[in-house]
Formats: C-alpha cells, sequence, structure tokens
C-alpha cells in the first residue's frame, strides 16, 4: 500500500531528490521571509504608541517624507529607461562575429568595477565648477558661468546612468544573441528590409527580454542610497526613499518606523514590477531560438 | 549574412550610435582620469592639473584608514559568501532544471524575490532580526546577510547549465549502479564545472561591489572596501580628498582584476540565454 503511495507521489514529481532543495529552502525561510515578516508586524508596532497604522500615517501626513516616493521614481525611472533604450541599438551593433568584439565588449563592461564612490568623486572632480568638464565649456565661450551637475539630481542621475549602463547592456546583449540568427535571414529571403526585419522580427522577440532587463536595471536605480547622498543633495532634491528609511533606522533608532518605510518602499517597487510583468506577459514569450 | 568575420559596419544611424558611444565614454574617461589624477596630485586648485605628483597618498590611506584589515575582511567575506552559496544554491537549482513538482511555482517566486527587491526593503528588517540574534556588527552577520541574495542569483545562473547536461547521462550512471552521490561527485560536478565558475566568480564580483546589506549590517571591524570608502567620503574635511581618490583607486584596480579573472572563465553574453553562435570560419 505504501508502495504505491510513494509510486504515485513520484509520478508528481515528489521523490528524494526534492531534499536537495531544503538547504537552500529553509535559508529563504529563515533569511528572507522571516525578517521580511518580522518587519513588516514591526511596522504595525509604533515606537511612540498610536494605532496600526500610525507608522504609515506619519510617513503619508509629512510631505518632507512622502514625497520621497515621487523624488525616488523621478530619478530611478528615467534613469532605468535611458540605460535599456541605449543598450539596444548598441548591443544591435555588436552582435555577431566581427573583429575586436571582445575588446569592445570588455570597455563597455569595465564600468561596472568602478564602483559608487569612485564614480563619485570622478564626478565631483570633473563636472564639479573647476572641474575639466567646465573648464572645456568656460575655455571654448559656450557657457559664461560653469554649470552646475553636482550635488543635485544630475550628478546622481549621471552615477545611475554610468553604474547602470554596462548591467543593462549586458542583459541585453545576452538576450539579443539567444535569438536564433535564421530568422532574421529568413525574412531578408522573402524580402524585409532592414527596418523591417528589426521591427517585425527583432523587437517582438527581444521584448521579453527588454521587461526583464528594465526591471533589473530599475532594482538597481531605486535602491540608490550611497550616490545621492554622495553627488546629491540628500536634504533636498535627491532625498530618496532609502535615505529616509536608513534615517529612520540608524539616526532616530526607530525600528518599527523605518521598517514601515522599508515596507512603503517594497510595495512601491513592486508595483512597478507587476505593471512591467504584466504589460510583459502580453507580449510574446515562445521560445526565442535559444532559451527564452 | 555570411558566416565570415565581418567588421563594424556603418549606416549613418550607426555613425551616430558611434558617436553618442564615443561621447560618453570620452567624459566616463574624464570622469575616471580626475580621479587617478587627483590621487598622484599634491595640491590642486583652479588649474588643468595638479603643481604637482607624489604617491604619498596611497601611503596615507593604506596607513589612516587600516586598509590591509579591511582588504583582508572583504576578501575573506567575499570567498565566505561564494561558498556558502554555491553549497546552498546549486543542489536546489538541480531540483528546480530537473523536475517538475507541485509548488514549484511558488517556490520559484521565493528564490527570485530578494533579487526582484531592492536591498534596503529587506536589509533593514533583516538587519534588525540579525542584531537581535546578535550577528550583526559582526562578521557572521556581514556573511548571512550578502549571502540573502547571492543564494538566488546562484540559483538563477547555474539553472541553464544544468539544463544543458543531458539527463541521460545521469540515468546511465544509475542503470550502471552509481548511488545519488556518485552521480553528484562524479558525473555532475565535472560536468558542472563551468556553471559553477561563472555562478561563484560573479558573486564574488557582486559581494566586493555589494553596499547596501554590509552597510546595514557591519560593525566597526567587519567593514568592506565598499563601505570603508563610504565612511571616509561621507565623512568628508576629515581627510585629505586624494587620499579618498588613492583608495577608491586601488578598490577599482582590484575589481578589475576580478573582472578580468571573469572575462576569461565566463562568456558575458551566455548569461541569460544559451547563445546560437554563427559558425566559425
Amino acid at each position: 500500500m505504501s508502495a504505491t503511495w510513494q509510486h504515485r507521489l513520484a509520478e508528481r514529481g515528489v521523490d528524494r531528490r526534492l531534499w536537495l532543495l531544503l538547504p537552500a529552502t529553509i535559508f529563504v525561510l529563515l533569511l528572507f521571509v522571516y525578517p521580511f515578516l518580522y518587519g513588516l508586524t514591526l511596522s504595525f508596532q509604533p515606537m511612540d504608541g498610536g494605532g496600526l497604522l500610525a507608522n504609515y500615517d506619519k510617513f503619508f501626513s509629512d510631505a518632507y517624507q512622502r514625497d520621497t516616493i515621487a523624488t525616488t521614481l523621478k530619478i530611478a525611472l528615467p534613469a532605468a529607461l535611458l540605460n535599456v533604450l541605449a543598450a539596444v541599438p548598441i548591443a544591435f551593433r555588436l552582435r555577431g562575429r566581427f573583429r575586436g568584439k571582445r575588446l569592445l565588449t570588455t570597455i563597455l563592461v569595465v564600468p561596472i568595477t568602478l564602483g559608487t564612490v569612485l564614480t563619485a568623486q570622478g564626478l565631483l572632480n570633473y563636472l564639479g565648477p573647476t572641474g575639466w568638464f567646465n573648464r572645456l565649456l568656460l575655455n571654448l565661450q559656450i557657457v559664461d558661468n560653469p554649470i552646475r551637475l553636482t550635488n543635485n539630481y544630475w550628478g546622481v542621475f549621471f552615477s545611475l546612468v554610468i553604474t547602470g549602463f554596462p548591467f543593462a547592456f549586458l542583459l541585453v546583449l545576452s538576450y539579443l544573441s539567444g535569438i536564433d540568427p535564421t530568422l532574421e535571414r529568413a525574412a531578408a529571403t522573402l524580402g524585409a528590409s532592414r527596418a523591417q526585419r528589426f521591427r517585425r522580427i527583432t523587437l517582438p522577440l527581444l521584448a521579453p527580454g527588454l521587461a526583464t532587463t528594465f526591471l533589473l536595471t530599475f532594482v538597481l536605480a531605486f535602491s540608490v542610497f550611497p550616490s545621492a547622498v554622495l553627488v546629491g543633495n540628500p536634504a533636498g532634491s535627491t532625498r530618496v526613499i532609502s535615505l529616509a528609511a536608513y534615517q529612520a533606522a540608524y539616526e532616530q533608532y526607530d525600528y518599527a518606523y523605518a521598517s514601515a518605510i522599508a515596507m512603503v518602499m517594497g510595495a512601491v517597487e513592486l508595483v512597478v514590477v507587476a505593471v512591467v510583468l504584466l504589460w510583459r506577459s502580453r507580449l510574446y514569450t515562445g521560445s526565442t531560438g535559444g532559451k527564452g | 549574412m555570411s558566416s565570415k568575420v565581418r567588421s563594424v559596419r556603418a549606416t549613418p544611424l550607426g555613425w551616430v550610435i558611434w558617436a553618442v558611444v564615443v561621447f560618453f565614454f570620452v567624459n566616463l574617461a574624464g570622469v575616471v582620469f580626475s580621479v587617478l589624477v587627483s590621487s598622484f596630485g599634491t595640491k590642486w586648485f583652479d588649474t588643468w592639473l595638479p603643481s604637482g605628483f607624489t604617491t604619498q597618498w596611497y601611503g596615507d590611506a593604506w596607513r589612516e584608514f587600516t586598509l590591509f584589515h579591511v582588504v583582508v575582511v572583504t576578501l575573506l567575506v567575499s570567498a565566505l559568501v561564494v561558498v556558502l552559496s554555491v553549497l546552498i544554491g546549486a543542489p536546489a537549482a538541480y531540483v528546480l532544471a530537473r523536475k517538475n513538482f507541485p509548488g514549484k511555482r511558488l517556490v520559484y517566486m521565493t528564490f527570485l524575490l530578494p533579487i526582484l527587491m531592492p536591498p534596503i526593503t529587506y536589509g533593514i528588517p533583516l538587519a534588525t532580526v540579525l542584531y537581535k540574534f546578535g550577528f550583526a556588527g559582526h562578521l557572521s552577520g556581514v556573511v548571512l546577510a550578502n549571502l540573502v541574495p547571492s543564494v538566488p542569483f546562484v540559483i538563477l545562473t547555474m539553472t541553464p547549465f544544468i539544463e544543458q547536461v543531458d539527463p541521460r547521462i545521469e540515468d546511465a550512471a544509475r542503470m550502471l549502479g552509481a548511488g545519488t552521490r556518485s552521480v553528484f561527485l562524479k558525473i555532475l560536478a565535472p560536468l558542472l564545472v563551468p556553471g559553477l565558475l561563472a555562478s561563484g566568480i560573479l558573486v564574488l564580483v557582486r559581494t566586493v561591489g555589494m553596499f547596501e546589506l554590509t552597510f546595514l549590517t557591519a560593525g566597526p571591524d567587519s567593514q568592506t572596501l565598499v563601505v570603508a570608502l563610504y565612511y571616509s567620503m561621507s565623512a568628508a574635511g576629515i581627510r585629505a580628498q586624494q587620499s579618498v581618490d588613492a583608495m577608491a583607486v586601488i578598490y577599482t584596480a582590484m575589481m578589475l582584476v576580478l573582472l578580468v579573472v571573469a572575462l576569461r572563465f565566463v562568456n558575458p553574453t551566455q548569461l541569460v540565454a544559451r547563445v546560437k553562435e554563427e559558425p566559425s570560419e
């Protein structure tokens, strides 16, 4: 009897090999799910008393805090979008085999190694009022006064482009290389022009990959924190939501409030993820010739 | 398209794209070189170049920031995270690549979530929990926190590699009497070396660069290089700017070595999809 029972389970895929999943499951429950639920319950236990939702109320009724959501989105969405859109034509030129491909790819990927601090120091040095960029503009008499590109929105934006672009490029390039080139060749023999091939064949196949790339780049940009402090204006135009959460936790030691802000942050982020995934699910999701 | 190695083709749109790329990289070079020049410069105020050059800032940075200790911590944390995340993640990736079972989608989503969430969102509750149990502030807390995105990352990168191994090889070994243990050690492990290397190296690069989680859980003795750098830069005015520059150069040099090693083992274009390369000539 028990043998048949085991047999039936095995038919549905439940057998002893599933034990291999155990370490990872325990790990994700202990270090991700539990802390997350802990933070969620903590956020409903305000330090200064008040109702269940006091922390959330405090956050949303304070314009200085509430506006961090808009500030973060205003930085993260354009930066992620630009990174993905810029990566497409460049990756498109770099697919296939040609001389110097390895070198070019390496050059495009190298900015990953720069790190936030070198990028921040470099932006301050280079784009600052006495930096090379402004010096050049002044000498060429393009501008009369140095333009301000650091310690404001643009500083953070540039730093997100520098750190995010290589990452977006790598992902787009690898999705693009996964598309079977014979499809385009077939379209070409049927008389499709270059633009038609891109619009009708490559783009639809690439779109799901672009959505994933956008999401991952957006996650990176959304959690921007060090560069918002170092090259931005952390008290004003670049006061992002992660900064608000950090200040609540480590400057006011109000972990309940900090958890509430973290939950708001997670919720906003998941809304964007859900919208993109929903849009993606309406796209073509079949095989792209490689593993789609 | 012929299968010959072709050179970069240039259409009008192509020229515009390359012009934009070149503009971007000229400015990027400016960003990087300004730090490099500054880290070797003496006084640098309102001129094109510093008034003189010196290497003293590197010595200063090395001593002032106790960089030796910081580098040792960084390497130790990264090595532990790599080993642990591969040990935990690879078996799970195997099950997810090979089997269908009830609840698979739920399990998969749970593993994916830590990658889709910004580190600060789960980092703050995680740090609170780690402090509660006395892990945070020490090396162990930093390692545990960094495992959270690393294990899912190993699962994600390993799965396509495992899918490429023909299951019939395993079946054949089983038929010849190999147990699960020896199938794993003698058949799968050697075949999966490229995948293991790829995910291990990528986790290494990610961990060395991971700021948020380390920042939230590290104590004074368990800071990694990124976090020490952040502190030295945000506490501006106390340190000479050039020695922060020198330290940033050291960090980038270290990351560059890791990346070059990584690119030797991992073809970056094969991360998410198996590439059908055009036949070589």
